[in-house]
C-alpha cells in the first residue's frame, strides 16, 4: 500500500469520525471541533489520493489550502454564533427540537 | 476586460464591501444600482448563449488546471437571469422593510452582496472544486443572513442548525471531489464528463453518492428538511425571500448539473426513482405541514419544502428515457425553478408586508386584509396561482411540461403525485385567502404601508404570471447549446 | 397584427381592461365604475355583432400566440364559438345592469365587479378557444375568477360553499389536465375542427382514447354539473343573485356543457365517438342527471336551491342532445344551450328580485307575490313555462328537437326521460305559479326593502333585465325559423359536424 493510500484511508476514517461527532455530539464546541476533524479528513483524502507517480501534485495542495481557508472562515462563523447563543441563553447546546406550530 | 461573465461576479463583491464600509443607510441604493447593472449583464450573457456561443472566461488569464474557468452555458445563463431578476425587486423591498426595522438590516446589504457574488460564481463554475468553494460561500452568507436578522435566541439556533447542515453537506461534497480527483486527476467538468462511464471504479460511485447526498442536505430534500422551516420561517421577510427563492435553487442546480453532465452514465433507474419518491414525499409532507401551520411565514416556509419536491421529479424523468422526454423534463424543471423563485419571493414579501402592517402573521386573524391591503393580497393570490400550477402562470407551464414528460415515459405515478401536490397547494393557499376575506377583527390595526413595500412583491408575482404567457425564449435558453 | 387577428383579442380586452381598472378604483367611485361596466359590456356586444356579420360572410377571425415552442394559445371565431360568445355577451350586459341595481349600497363593489369582468373574460375565452390547450387555459381561469364571487359576502356559509366549489372544480381541472396533456402527447396538437382530429389515430389507441374521453368528460363534467359531480352547485347558491344568474345561465355550467360539445364534436368527432361506443354511456349519464336534478328540485323550499337543481337537470338536456347520435338531437342540444341560458337567467333575476325587494327566499313565502310584483312574476312565469316546454317558449323548441332527435337515433327511451322531466318540471314550477298568482298575499312580507314607487314595483335596474330576457324567450320561439334565431345557428353548426351523414 502506498503512502498516499495510507493517508487517504486515514482521511476517510477521520471524515467518518467527524461526521459522527457533528451529528451525535450535543455540545456546540464539540460539534465545531467535529466539523474541523471532518474537514481535515477530506483534505487528507484529497492529498493522499492525489499523489500520482511519486511526484508531488500542486493542484490538490492548492485545493487543500483553499479548503483550509474556507474551513477557518466557517469555524469562525460557527464560534461567533455559538458565543452569541451562550450570551443569550447561557448554554452551549441546541435546544431539543420544539414541536412545530 | 469587459467580459460580463467576470463582472457579474465581481460587481456584487464590490458593492458588498462598499456597503459594509459605508454603513447600512446607503446600502440599499448601492445594491439597487449594482443589481441593475448585474441584470443587464445577465441579459447580455443570456442573449449570447441563446445565439449559440458558450462564454468561457479564465480568471486572471490563468487557464485550468491551476486557474479557475468560468463557463456560461444555457442552464447557467438561465440561473443567472433568475437570480438577478428576483434580487432586484427584493432590493427595493428590503430597503423599505429595513426603514421600518433598521436593527434587522445592519448587515443585510454586505451579506446579500456576498451571497449574490457567490451564487453567480457558482452558476458559472466549470470545475467541481470551485463549485465547492462557492457552495461554502453561499452557505456561510446565507447563515449570516439568518443570524443577523434579529430574533434573539431562536434565530441563532435556526442559524446554527442551518450552518451545521450546510457544513455537513459541503463536507460530504468535498470528499466526493477528493475521490473524483484521486480517480481521474482532474476537477474540470469538461474533462471529467467524457471519462465517467459505466465502468467507473467504486470510488467514483461513492463520490457521486457523497456529492449528491451532501447537496440534497443543502437543498432540504425530505428527509433532510429539518433545518429549513425554522431558518426560512424565522428570518425577516427579505431574507426568507432570498433564501427560499434563490439559495435553495443553487444547490438543486448543482445536483441537476452533476446528474445531467457528469454522472449520467452511472445513473440507475433505482437511484432516480428513489430521488423521485423522496421528491413526492416532500410534496406530500411539506403541503400537509403547511396546512397545519398557524403562522403565515411558517406556512410559506413549509410550502418551499413541498415545492422543492417537484424539482426532484426531474430525475426519474431523465434517467433512461427517450430524448424528447429528457428535453421536456429539463425544460419543465427550469420553468418550475423560475416559477417558484418568482412566486416564493413575492409570497414572502407579501407576508412581510402583512407583518409590518398588522404586527403579526397569525393566519386565523388575517381578516380584513382583503379590504385594507388589497394589493398585497392580490400579490399573494397571484403567487399562489403560480405555485398551484394553474393558468395563466409559469407554474402551469412547468406542470404541463412535466406531465407531458411523465406521460411520454409512462410514469403514471408521477402524474398522480403532481396532481395531488397541486390540490394540496390549493388547500393551503386558499386557507390563507379564506381568512383574509373575512371581516377585520376589532383589535387589528392596519398601518399604512409605503408603496415600495407592496409594489416590488406585486411585480414579482405578476412576472411569474406573465412568464406563463410567453416562455419560449426561456425554455430554449435552458437547453442551449 | 391585422384586424382579423386583433378582433378576438379585443373582445377579450373589452371586459378584461375595465375589470383591471375597476380593481384599482376606490369604492366610492360609483359612477365611474358603472360607466366602465356598461361601456365594456356595450363594446363587447358591438364587437361580437361585427364578428357575427363577418363570420356569415366567411371572414376568418383568428389569433395565435406561441406560449411554448409547439404549444399555442388560439382564439378562433367559428360557428360554435359565436353561438356561445353571443349568448355570453348579451347576458353579461343584462346581468351587469342587474348587478348594479342589486348591489347598491353593498360593500366591496369594486372587488365584485373586477372579478365579475374577469369571469366574463374567461367565459369568452372558453367560447373562442381554438384548441384544447386554450380551452383548458381559460377554463381554469374561470374557476379562479368565480371563486371570489362565490365568497363575496364573506360569511362563514359562503366561505364553506367556496371550499366545496374549489374542491370540485380544482379536482375536475386536474383530471381534465391529465386528459388534455395525454391527448396532446398522442396527437401533437389538438385543434378544434369539425369532425375532430382524433380519428386519424391508429386503431390500437382505441382503449387509451376511451380512457382519455372519460378523463375529459369527467373534467368538464364537474362544471356542467353532471351527476355525481354536481355537489358544488346547490351550495354555490349562497352567492348574491347576479352571481347565481351568471354562473347558472352563462358562465360556469355552460362552459362545462360547451366543453362536452367541443370534445365530442370537434376533438373526437361525433361519428368517431359513436364508433368507440362512448355516446350511449354519455346519454345515460345525462339522463340520470336530468331525472335526479328534477327529483331533488321537488323537495326544495328555498327558491334558489330549487332553481339550482333545475339547472343541474336542464344543462344535461344539452349533454343528452350531444349524446344522441344524429343531427336533430345535436340541433336540439345546441339550441337548448342558448334557450336554457335565457330562461334560467330570467328565473334567477326574478328570484333575486323577490329576495331583494320583499325578503322572500322560500317558495312557501311566495303566496300572492304576483299581485305585489306582477311584472317580475310575469317574467318568472314565462321562464317557468319555458322550462316545462310549453309551446311558444324557447324551451318547447329545443325539447321538440331533442325528442325528434331521440326518435331518429333509435333511442326511444330518451323520449321517456324527456317526458318525465317535463312532468317533473311542471310539478315543481306550476305550484309556484299557482301560489304567486292565485293565493292571497300575506299581511306583511318577510322584509320589504324596496317600496312600490308608482308603477314600478321595484328598482328599475332590477326590473328591466328579467323583462328583456323573458321577452327573448318568447321571441326565440316565435322567430325560431328565421335565419337569425339560435335554432338556425344550431342547425348550421350541426350540419358541419356530421361529416358522413346522409340525410
Amino acid at each position: 500500500m502506498s503512502t498516499g493510500m495510507i493517508f487517504a484511508l486515514a482521511g476517510a476514517a477521520l471524515f467518518v469520525t467527524g461526521v459522527a461527532g457533528l451529528v451525535l455530539q450535543e455540545h456546540l464546541l464539540r460539534k465545531i471541533l467535529a466539523f474541523n476533524v471532518m474537514g481535515s479528513g477530506a483534505f487528507l483524502v484529497l492529498v493522499g489520493l492525489g499523489q500520482r507517480s511519486g511526484t508531488p501534485d500542486p493542484v490538490p495542495q492548492a485545493m487543500v489550502l483553499t479548503g483550509i481557508v474556507v474551513s477557518v472562515a466557517a469555524t469562525a462563523l460557527a464560534l461567533a454564533l455559538a458565543r452569541q447563543l451562550f450570551n443569550l441563553t447561557g448554554g452551549m447546546r441546541l435546544p431539543r427540537k420544539a414541536p412545530d406550530d | 476586460m469587459t467580459d460580463p461573465v467576470a463582472w457579474i461576479v465581481l460587481l456584487p463583491l464590490f458593492w458588498a464591501t462598499l456597503a459594509f464600509v459605508i454603513g447600512p443607510e446607503h446600502g440599499g441604493r448601492l445594491a439597487f444600482a449594482g443589481l441593475a447593472v448585474q441584470l443587464a449583464l445577465a441579459l447580455t450573457v443570456a442573449q449570447d448563449v441563446s445565439g449559440g456561443a458558450v462564454r468561457v472566461h479564465s480568471v486572471g488569464g490563468w487557464d485550468a488546471p491551476l486557474g479557475i474557468e468560468l463557463l456560461a452555458d444555457g442552464l447557467a445563463a438561465a440561473m443567472l437571469l433568475l437570480t438577478q431578476t428576483v434580487a432586484l425587486p427584493l432590493a427595493l423591498y428590503a430597503r423599505a422593510y429595513f426603514r421600518v426595522h433598521p436593527e434587522c438590516g445592519r448587515y443585510f446589504w454586505p451579506l446579500t452582496g456576498f451571497l449574490l457574488a457567490a451564487m453567480n460564481a457558482m452558476f458559472l463554475s466549470a470545475d467541481v472544486f470551485n463549485i465547492y468553494v462557492t457552495l461554502e460561500l453561499v452557505g456561510l452568507a446565507a447563515v449570516g443572513l439568518v443570524a443577523s436578522g434579529g430574533g434573539g435566541a431562536p434565530a441563532i439556533v435556526a442559524a446554527l442548525r442551518y450552518l451545521f447542515a450546510t457544513l455537513l453537506g459541503s463536507g460530504a461534497y468535498l470528499l466526493g471531489v477528493a475521490l473524483l480527483y484521486g480517480t481521474y486527476g482532474s476537477v474540470s467538468l469538461s474533462v471529467l464528463a467524457p471519462l465517467v462511464n459505466e465502468n467507473a471504479p467504486a470510488a467514483v460511485l461513492l463520490a457521486a453518492g457523497l456529492m449528491l447526498t451532501g447537496l440534497m442536505l443543502k437543498t432540504a430534500l425530505v428527509p433532510f428538511q429539518f433545518w429549513l422551516p425554522p431558518a426560512h420561517g424565522g428570518a425577516p421577510a427579505p431574507v426568507s425571500a432570498l433564501l427560499s427563492a434563490l439559495v435553495i435553487k443553487a444547490s438543486f442546480y448543482l445536483i441537476m448539473r452533476l446528474w445531467l453532465t457528469l454522472y449520467m452514465p452511472l445513473t440507475v433507474p433505482a437511484a432516480a426513482q428513489l430521488l423521485g419518491m423522496l421528491g413526492g414525499a416532500a410534496i406530500l409532507w411539506g403541503s400537509f405541514m403547511a396546512l397545519r401551520q398557524a403562522h403565515l411565514k411558517m406556512l410559506v416556509a413549509y410550502s418551499t419544502v413541498a415545492q422543492i419536491g417537484y424539482l426532484f421529479l426531474l430525475f426519474p424523468l431523465v434517467t433512461q428515457t427517450p430524448p424528447e422526454t429528457v428535453q421536456s423534463a429539463t425544460q419543465g424543471v427550469v420553468m418550475q425553478i423560475f416559477a417558484h423563485g418568482l412566486a416564493k419571493a413575492a409570497m414572502f414579501a407579501a407576508a412581510g408586508a402583512v407583518i409590518l402592517s398588522t404586527g403579526h402573521d397569525e393566519i386565523a386573524h388575517l381578516g380584513g386584509i382583503s379590504s385594507r391591503l388589497p394589493l398585497t393580497l392580490f400579490t399573494f393570490s397571484m403567487a399562489g396561482v403560480t405555485l398551484m400550477g394553474l393558468p395563466p402562470s409559469s407554474g402551469f407551464l412547468a406542470k404541463w411540461l412535466l406531465i407531458d414528460a411523465a406521460i411520454s415515459s409512462r410514469q403514471w405515478g408521477l402524474i398522480l403525485v403532481m396532481i395531488v401536490g397541486g390540490l394540496l397547494t390549493a388547500a393551503y393557499v386558499f386557507k390563507v385567502l379564506r381568512h383574509a376575506f373575512l371581516k377585520a377583527e376589532q383589535s387589528t390595526t392596519f398601518r399604512r404601508l409605503p408603496r415600495m413595500l407592496e409594489w416590488p412583491a406585486f411585480i414579482l408575482a405578476l412576472a411569474s404570471l406573465l412568464l406563463g404567457l410567453r416562455a419560449g425564449d426561456l425554455v430554449n435558453l435552458a437547453v442551449a447549446p | 397584427m391585422t384586424w382579423n387577428q386583433a378582433l378576438p383579442l379585443l373582445v377579450l380586452a373589452s371586459s378584461l381592461v375595465p375589470g383591471l381598472i375597476i380593481f384599482a378604483l376606490p369604492e366610492r367611485r360609483r359612477i365611474m365604475r358603472t360607466t366602465l361596466n356598461l361601456v365594456g359590456a356595450s363594446v363587447k356586444l358591438l364587437l361580437i355583432g361585427f364578428m357575427l356579420w363577418g363570420v356569415t360572410r366567411d371572414e376568418q377571425y383568428e389569433f395565435r400566440h406561441a406560449v411554448l415552442p409547439g404549444l399555442e394559445l388560439v382564439l378562433h371565431a367559428d360557428a360554435l364559438a359565436m353561438l356561445f360568445v353571443t349568448l355570453s355577451a348579451a347576458l353579461w350586459f343584462l346581468t351587469t345592469v342587474y348587478a348594479v341595481g342589486y348591489l347598491e349600497g353593498s360593500p366591496n363593489r369594486s372587488r365584485f365587479f373586477g372579478f365579475f369582468s374577469l369571469c366574463v373574460t374567461a367565459t369568452v375565452g372558453v367560447a373562442m378557444a381554438g384548441n384544447l390547450f386554450t380551452f383548458f387555459f381559460f377554463y381554469e381561469l374561470l374557476t379562479l375568477s368565480t371563486y371570489p364571487l362565490v365568497v363575496h359576502r364573506g360569511t362563514e356559509k359562503s366561505l364553506r360553499a367556496g371550499n366545496v366549489y374549489l374542491a370540485y372544480t380544482l379536482a375536475g381541472g386536474a383530471v381534465l389536465l391529465t386528459g388534455v396533456v395525454w391527448l396532446y402527447g398522442l396527437l401533437g396538437r389538438v385543434e378544434f375542427v369539425p369532425g375532430g382530429s382524433v380519428s386519424q389515430l391508429a386503431p390500437e389507441y382505441a382503449n387509451q382514447l376511451r380512457v382519455i374521453f372519460l378523463l375529459l368528460i369527467a373534467g368538464v363534467g364537474v362544471k356542467a354539473a353532471l351527476v355525481p359531480l354536481h355537489g358544488w352547485l346547490p351550495q354555490a347558491m349562497v352567492a348574491p343573485a347576479p352571481v347565481s344568474a351568471l354562473l347558472h345561465a352563462v358562465a360556469v355550467v355552460k362552459a362545462g356543457a360547451f366543453g362536452i360539445v367541443r370534445v365530442v364534436y370537434e376533438v373526437y368527432g361525433v361519428e368517431f365517438t359513436q364508433s368507440l361506443d362512448l355516446l350511449t354511456p354519455l346519454a345515460i349519464m345525462a339522463s340520470i342527471t336530468i331525472i335526479w336534478g328534477s327529483l331533488r328540485a321537488l323537495w326544495q323550499d328555498d327558491l334558489k336551491r330549487r332553481l339550482a337543481y333545475s339547472t343541474i337537470s336542464q344543462v344535461s338536456y344539452i349533454v343528452l342532445g350531444v349524446a344522441l347520435y344524429g343531427p336533430i338531437g345535436t340541433v336540439g342540444g345546441l339550441a337548448h344551450l342558448v334557450h336554457q341560458g335565457i330562461m334560467k337567467i330570467t328565473l334567477f333575476f326574478c328570484a333575486g328580485n323577490y329576495a331583494e325587494t320583499l325578503g322572500v327566499h322560500n317558495v312557501s313565502e311566495m303566496n300572492g307575490v304576483g299581485r305585489r310584483m306582477p311584472a317580475t312574476t310575469l317574467a318568472f312565469s314565462i321562464g317557468a313555462l319555458g322550462m316545462i316546454g310549453v309551446p311558444l317558449t324557447a324551451g318547447y323548441v329545443s325539447k321538440h328537437h331533442l325528442a325528434e332527435g331521440a326518435y331518429a337515433a333509435g333511442a326511444e327511451w330518451a323520449i321517456w326521460v324527456l317526458t318525465a322531466s317535463s312532468l317533473l318540471n311542471a310539478a315543481y314550477f306550476l305550484p309556484i305559479l299557482y301560489r304567486a298568482w292565485f293565493m292571497r298575499t300575506p299581511e306583511t312580507w318577510p322584509h320589504e326593502h324596496v317600496e312600490r314607487r308608482g308603477r314600478l314595483e321595484t328598482n328599475a335596474l332590477l326590473l328591466g333585465p328579467p323583462l328583456v330576457s323573458g321577452a327573448m324567450i318568447v321571441i326565440a320561439a316565435v322567430f325560431a325559423d328565421s335565419s337569425w334565431s339560435p335554432l338556425a345557428w344550431a342547425k348550421l353548426i350541426a350540419a358541419r359536424e356530421y361529416l358522413r351523414w346522409e340525410n
